[in-house]
């Protein structure tokens, strides 16, 4: 089947199995790899993507479901080479560590802040609830996400 | 050289930017052009024979090129499945890529599959027929010990190793015999499933006429998967290349080799194409190694006091169907611990390897350490509970002096620095440790549904693998030294050459931290390269927090040998002697006569151009060290966990933790920092939340992880840390490892603070998780207050 959409501003047009799920078609038939799969139950939260603007777990929606959707993938989030405000403070928070993780949680971050511009540390650490990491023990990427909220509206 | 402009400061990773955009690239990124995609059909039972494979099915399926079973592989393996820690008398299972007759898992591959495409290799895999007998599975440890039911009958037994580390006995039977204390635990280490975010793949290119095979694999050990390739293959070591790209965290399961690492190397070069194979996270959980996995008996004699004379120990360990690389000595690498920061005398340890249908286990981080830990923290709460003091004094009374350090401990190693009580007051005061008490007091009187537990844990562990000749004591078959080569380039920019393999710990960072500072330069003009071996052919990797004290000297050691060269190199062109030259800010100058002076990125010119160099020396500056550690290193420290339980529901809630850490001198403290916060709360989830759960009939019930709960941000506290600073004299740094310390202490900290919330139900203990079921079931059997 033929499906259509833009990532990251540019338009796609594949011809596609119905089966394939958006995650695959980013990686295996777009070339984006930056959006990584670590689980198979929709758990883990690292195939995370913007869905017209709104975080979603891209291994959950098939790349047919996403027809006429404009998707986000990590390599569309900086701009000019520029880091978003999000990137910048995982790096200046040391909020990464492997970075296997890293792309769903800073889309999963924007997509929270895009909601909850002013969050609680308990609103974060719920707001993250579906991305996991193993490596950094959440402190300093809930850091991360707190300064990005108050750079965002400084 | 004592300046230190970065060695010591939060510089920011240089790791981030490639990470943070999708620019680094992880094994299933890469792209070979004609690859294969290979699934593995894997054994529904725990314990078979495979009667028949009917792959027919499966091969007329489009996209198929290749369906092959164990015995159709046999001829490919130039031997079986490697354990390179083998113990003396040990039997040893005899295991192969693919099983050729019976399974000994869930999970066990019995064929392969290989097609133009993921996904039809999968659907090809699912049409594989696979007749089997089963055979009685073999689940829990004191049953496999009883050899009712044998899992390799050739070995007779299902007992794969007995172990004994008993210097004194007469002296541990006295200190029993004269206890006023003597305290009796039993402790179960539930298996764990390691869960690094980036489950393992591999991709094998070869290139047939030339006969080179180009492997990627996501690894911890690329030397390793380098050496066992050529060996089990019997392709020349020489024309392997293996890169381990961005790798997604190790935690020790990647400390491997792996059946589907020889299999797409071996099937790469049979078919001449290039092999790939991405794991699915519910494959991970049984295919890829599991961590602990123990019943531990530990007993401690003790004075009236509460003085400890003596600590007995005794293990039943699992070792799943086989023994993988490190499988048998992951529990002896606790063996030396049981005693923990406690200078208690008389000490013996005994381990018991037992062979289970269960997947095998290995290094899961802190390998063997966090397990010693936990015992003997749990068991000295257990004591001060049956002395009548507070836990934190209990522990003051025997700890091991600094003025004892080195201290010649009684399972027979040095440690090397410590200051146990400094660490212990700190983490007190910081965590607010009276006022705890008094709320805990408080809540009790007023019978509260929310109970407060306050968790203790002082803990010691020895990493930095390791001297060499000690592994040699321990028949380990490799080698613990590191190896590292800086080169000053003609242009006057760095390259550091490192023979550890980093998966998230920010070597490329830390190292050119240490050279800059040795070289005056700034960290930005320092490029560290590693793992690959084509690039740094010479390296032990990265495991058992190894990868600073051993690796880090490494990169130190060179640099210094740079500076020597550079320094004959300046003396030469500036005509004077070594001995009057300073160096600083990156040139030398010559003292008494400042205007005279060299830059380091002059002299890297005249040694790369050879027009004119000390008679004798070779051209090119760079140098190579390698640094074989003369003993481990041991980072210790107290961590405080706090918790609320509410006794209506046993629901746990982690509200604080503190720690307090003393890993000698810090390169990079934010670093420290990360490696602590991410260890804290993977001990913590043992505690809590995270079991792999075999049914009767050995199938892993929590084989995803909406089964097996990795936790989240929702589940923690941020965290409150401070560090002392105790130099460790084994390396020219002072520095100790930092990678398993947090998972090493908090596991006990945390069950403390449990059993501590349950003292007035009379609780001793709760297997882990302490899940809420758990926790209430004690309550319940506990009686009212």
């Amino acid at each position: 089947m033929k499906v259509a959409m833009t990532v990251n501003d540019n338009p796609h047009e594949h011809e596609v199995e119905p089966r394939l799920l958006l995650v695959d078609y980013l990686r295996k038939v777009v070339g984006l790899t930056g959006t990584n799969i670590g689980c198979d139950t929709s758990s883990c939260g690292a195939c995370t993507v913007l869905v017209d603007g709104e975080s979603v777990k891209s291994c959950t929606m098939l790349a047919a479901q996403a027809r006429g959707r404009a998707i986000t993938t990590i390599e569309g989030l900086s701009t000019g080479g520029e880091l978003h405000p999000v990137q910048r403070a995982f790096h200046e928070h040391h909020g990464l560590q492997c970075g296997f993780c890293t792309p769903g949680m800073v889309l999963a971050a924007v997509s929270l802040l895009e909601e909850q511009p002013h969050p609680t540390e308990q609103e974060v650490r719920l707001g993250l609830e579906g991305n996991l990491c193993r490596c950094t023990g959440y402190h300093n990427i809930v850091k991360a996400v707190l300064a990005a909220a108050e750079a965002v509206s400084a | 050289m004592s300046t230190t402009q970065f060695v010591g400061t939060r510089v920011l990773r240089r790791e981030d930017a490639p990470l943070l955009t999708g620019e680094g690239r992880f094994v299933d990124d890469l792209v070979a052009a004609g690859e294969l995609h290979m699934t593995l059909v894997r054994s529904p039972h725990a314990h078979a024979r495979i009667r028949s494979i009917d792959s027919s099915a499966a091969c007329a399926m489009p996209g198929v090129v290749a369906v092959l079973t164990g015995a159709d592989l046999l001829g490919e393996w130039g031997g079986p499945m490697p354990c390179a820690f083998a113990i003396p008398g040990m039997h040893a299972s005899t295991h192969y890529p693919v099983a050729p007759e019976t399974v000994h898992y869930v999970g066990d591959p019995v064929a392969v599959v290989l097609a133009e495409s993921a996904y039809a290799s999968k659907d090809a895999a699912d049409a594989v027929v696979v007749e089997y007998d089963p055979l009685p599975p073999v689940i829990d440890l004191e049953d496999a010990l009883s050899d009712r039911v044998l899992v390799h009958p050739e070995l007779g037994t299902n007992t794969s190793h007995v172990w004994e580390l008993n210097p004194n006995p007469e002296a541990v039977e006295r200190a029993f015999a004269s206890a006023a204390h003597v305290v009796k635990e039993r402790y179960v280490q539930q298996r764990l499933l390691p869960s690094a975010m980036e489950p393992r793949g591999v991709l094998a290119v070869p290139q047939p006429h030339g006969g080179e095979l180009t492997f990627y694999s996501a690894t911890q050990v690329p030397h390793f998967v380098q050496i066992f390739l050529a060996l089990l293959l019997g392709i020349p070591q020489q024309k392997i290349r293996v890169i381990a790209p961005k790798v997604g965290g190790g935690f020790g399961c990647k400390l491997e080799i792996y059946a589907e690492e020889l299999l797409c190397a071996a099937l790469a070069r049979k078919l001449a194409r290039p092999v790939r194979w991405t794991e699915e996270r519910s494959e991970a959980a049984s295919a890829t190694i599991q961590g602990r996995g123990q019943i531990q008996d530990i007993e401690l004699a003790a004075d009236a006091d509460g003085r400890i004379t003596g600590v007995r120990v005794h293990l039943l360990a699992d070792m799943g169907g086989y023994l993988m690389l490190l499988t048998p000595q992951i529990p002896l690498l606790g063996a030396f611990l049981y005693h923990g920061t406690y200078d208690t005398g008389a000490y013996a340890f005994s381990c018991t390897g037992v062979y289970t249908t269960k997947t095998p286990t290995d290094a899961y981080r802190g390998a063997g350490r966090p397990e010693a830990t936990y015992a003997i923290e749990r068991a000295v709460d257990a004591l001060a509970r049956k002395v009548g003091v507070d836990p934190a004094e209990l522990r003051r009374r025997n700890f091991i002096k600094p003025e004892q350090f080195p201290y010649q401990s009684p399972g027979g190693l040095l440690f090397d620095s410590g200051e146990y009580e400094a660490a212990l007051d700190k983490a007190l005061a910081l965590a607010g440790y009276s006022a705890l008490r008094a709320e805990q007091q408080d809540r009790r009187t007023r019978k509260d549904t929310v109970q407060l537990g306050i968790g203790l844990s002082s803990y010691v562990e020895m990493c930095g693998l390791a001297p060499s000749r000690v592994l040699a004591s321990l028949n380990y078959v490799a080698g613990g030294w590191e190896s590292s080569t800086v080169r000053v380039m003609p242009t006057g920019k760095v390259q550091v050459v490192s023979g550890t393999s980093p998966h998230g710990q920010g070597h490329e960072t830390s190292w050119s931290m240490i050279v800059a500072d040795k070289l005056g330069v700034s960290p930005d003009d320092v490029e560290v390269l590693h793992s690959d071996t084509a690039i740094a052919p010479n390296g032990l990797d990265t495991y058992g927090s190894r990868s600073l004290p051993v690796g880090g000297t490494a990169v130190y050691l060179a640099t210094e040998k740079v500076v020597a060269k550079a320094r004959a190199i300046a003396a030469h062109q500036l005509e004077a002697a070594e001995e009057d030259l300073i160096y600083e800010g990156g040139a030398f100058s010559v003292r008494g006569s400042p205007t005279s002076t060299m830059a380091l990125g002059a002299i890297a010119f005249e040694a790369f151009s050879a027009h004119n160099l000390p008679d004798g020396m070779e051209p090119l500056l760079e140098a190579t060290s390698t640094w074989d550690p003369p003993n481990f290193v041991f980072p210790f420290g107290t961590h405080i966990a706090v918790v609320e339980v509410d006794t209506d529901t046993g629901d746990v809630t982690l509200r604080s933790y503190t720690a307090v850490d003393d890993c000698g001198n810090q390169v990079n403290p934010l670093i420290v920092e990360g490696q602590i916060h991410g260890g804290i709360v993977q001990g913590a989830a043992q505690a809590l939340f995270e079991e792999a759960v075999y049914d009767a009939d050995g199938n892993l019930v929590t084989a995803t992880f909406a089964d097996y709960l990795v936790p989240s941000a929702a589940e923690f506290p941020s965290f409150a840390l401070d560090h002392t600073v105790t130099p460790s004299p084994t390396n020219p740094m002072g520095v100790k490892g930092i990678g398993e310390a947090g998972t090493i202490a908090s596991t006990p900290a945390v069950m403390n603070a449990v059993v501590d919330a349950l003292a007035p139900w009379n609780v001793r203990d709760i297997d882990m998780p302490a899940s809420p079921w758990r926790v209430w079931k004690a309550i319940q059997a506990g009686g009212a207050r």
